[in-house]
């Protein structure tokens, strides 16, 4: 008698996040939509202001190669308390350079559970969904709708109309390819979980190079 | 209470908010529970407190007190979990009550044109008569109901029953 074969149990799939906060808020992002991480020292001087009256969560542009980088304040997007930002994410696949508190840690997440349908305003494009890490429920950010088409198209219209010619600054790169600002994560204690990926983790782009962030000031 | 009567009758939980009671098919409750950590996170629903995390769900917190009664409660004694229905299916959605719900059969008589959409009927318990609250009126949702101010309309209500 030929017993039946084993079933393969389907792999869990995972999801690589950083969690990180805006006015002391926790988030979560998908590191795969995280180009960069940077500190917010190294846009100063590099960022050049601007002036959308009606869009005050933009103050700042960044030139970054042929493309515009638009500087979003995490907490005037969200509605929470103003801040100090440290970091700033700029989003893969958008024009967003957004501005938070600093990182919690990363880690994977098992479960995306979409936003209850009760939830029916502008919510909807901020996140991709709710997951719970650690018995938190975390919102998942959905990179795209920090920058709504028509707020891109009014920033853009400001911006030709200002004369972006003189937009001449750009970010700083320290290396070649995508540069991320943080330690490796021997020093960068973000890792708390054992399944979580180090930060250098190619997914996300996050290769470890050398820290303008002072490592001592992210959580142990 | 005659055949016919059993018949026609529908089991409804009783909720209370505050001094009132309201009532809700019985077929749309999944649960009462005690109240557990409200999880709060940026949103623009106003009626939405947050969440709380139930058997591995996420499930929207609705305070329906200011709304039904005219002001939010300050306290609650649990969560009645209910069934929202929306177009594309069913989601839980967990209302704030400050007393004890209770199980019952009565009739209910369907609203007319007069009654708010957050009304869906009325029944006759020991003597009150009590609103059956249409959840899909009265929680928010993707298309939601325009309801007009709570409190007069339904103060005025009250006061003919």
């Amino acid at each position: 008698m030929r017993l039946p074969a084993p079933t393969k149990s389907q792999p869990v799939r995972t999801e690589q996040i950083i969690l990180f906060r805006v006015s002391g808020q926790l988030f979560a992002v998908s590191s795969a939509s995280v180009k960069e991480v940077r500190s917010v020292d190294t846009l100063s001087g590099a960022a050049k202001e601007i002036a959308q009256a009606g869009l005050r969560k933009v103050r700042h542009i960044v030139q970054r190669g042929e493309h515009s980088l638009y500087v979003v304040n995490g907490a005037m997007h969200f509605g929470l308390p103003p801040f100090a930002p440290a970091l700033v994410f700029v989003l893969r696949r958008t024009r967003t350079a957004l501005l938070v508190d600093g990182i919690e840690k990363m880690t994977t997440m098992t479960r995306l559970q979409a936003l209850p349908q009760a939830f029916c305003n502008d919510e909807r494009d901020w996140y991709r969904g709710v997951t719970a890490i650690d018995q938190t429920v975390v919102p998942v950010v959905k990179p795209e709708g920090f920058l709504t088409p028509d707020e891109l198209f009014l920033l853009d219209s400001s911006l030709q109309s200002n004369g972006s010619a003189g937009l001449d600054s750009t970010i700083p790169d320290e290396s070649p390819s995508e540069a991320t600002l943080l330690e490796s994560s021997s020093n960068v204690a973000v890792n708390s979980e054992p399944s979580a990926a180090p930060l250098g983790f190619k997914g996300a782009g996050l290769d470890p190079t050398p820290s303008i962030i002072d490592p001592s000031s992210l959580p142990q | 209470m005659s055949p016919q009567t059993q018949t026609d009758s529908e089991s409804f939980v009783l909720l209370r908010l505050a001094e009132r009671r309201f009532a809700v098919a019985a077929g749309d409750i999944a649960e009462l529970v005690a109240p557990s950590r409200i999880f709060r996170f940026p949103h623009h629903t106003k009626e939405i407190e947050g969440v709380i995390l139930r058997r591995g769900r996420i499930v929207p917190v609705c305070d329906v007190a200011a709304r039904l009664i005219g002001k939010s409660l300050l306290s609650r004694r649990f969560y009645l979990i209910a069934q929202r229905r929306y177009t594309n299916g069913t989601e839980w959605i967990a209302l704030p009550v400050t007393g004890d719900c209770e199980l019952i059969f009565a009739e209910m008589i369907p609203a007319s044109e007069a009654d708010l959409p957050p009304v869906s009927g009325w029944l006759s318990h020991d003597g009150d008569v009590i609103e059956v609250l249409n959840l899909n009126a009265l929680t928010p949702g993707p298309n939601p109901t325009i309801l007009p101010a709570p409190t007069e309309s339904l103060q005025q209500q009250e006061a003919l029953s």
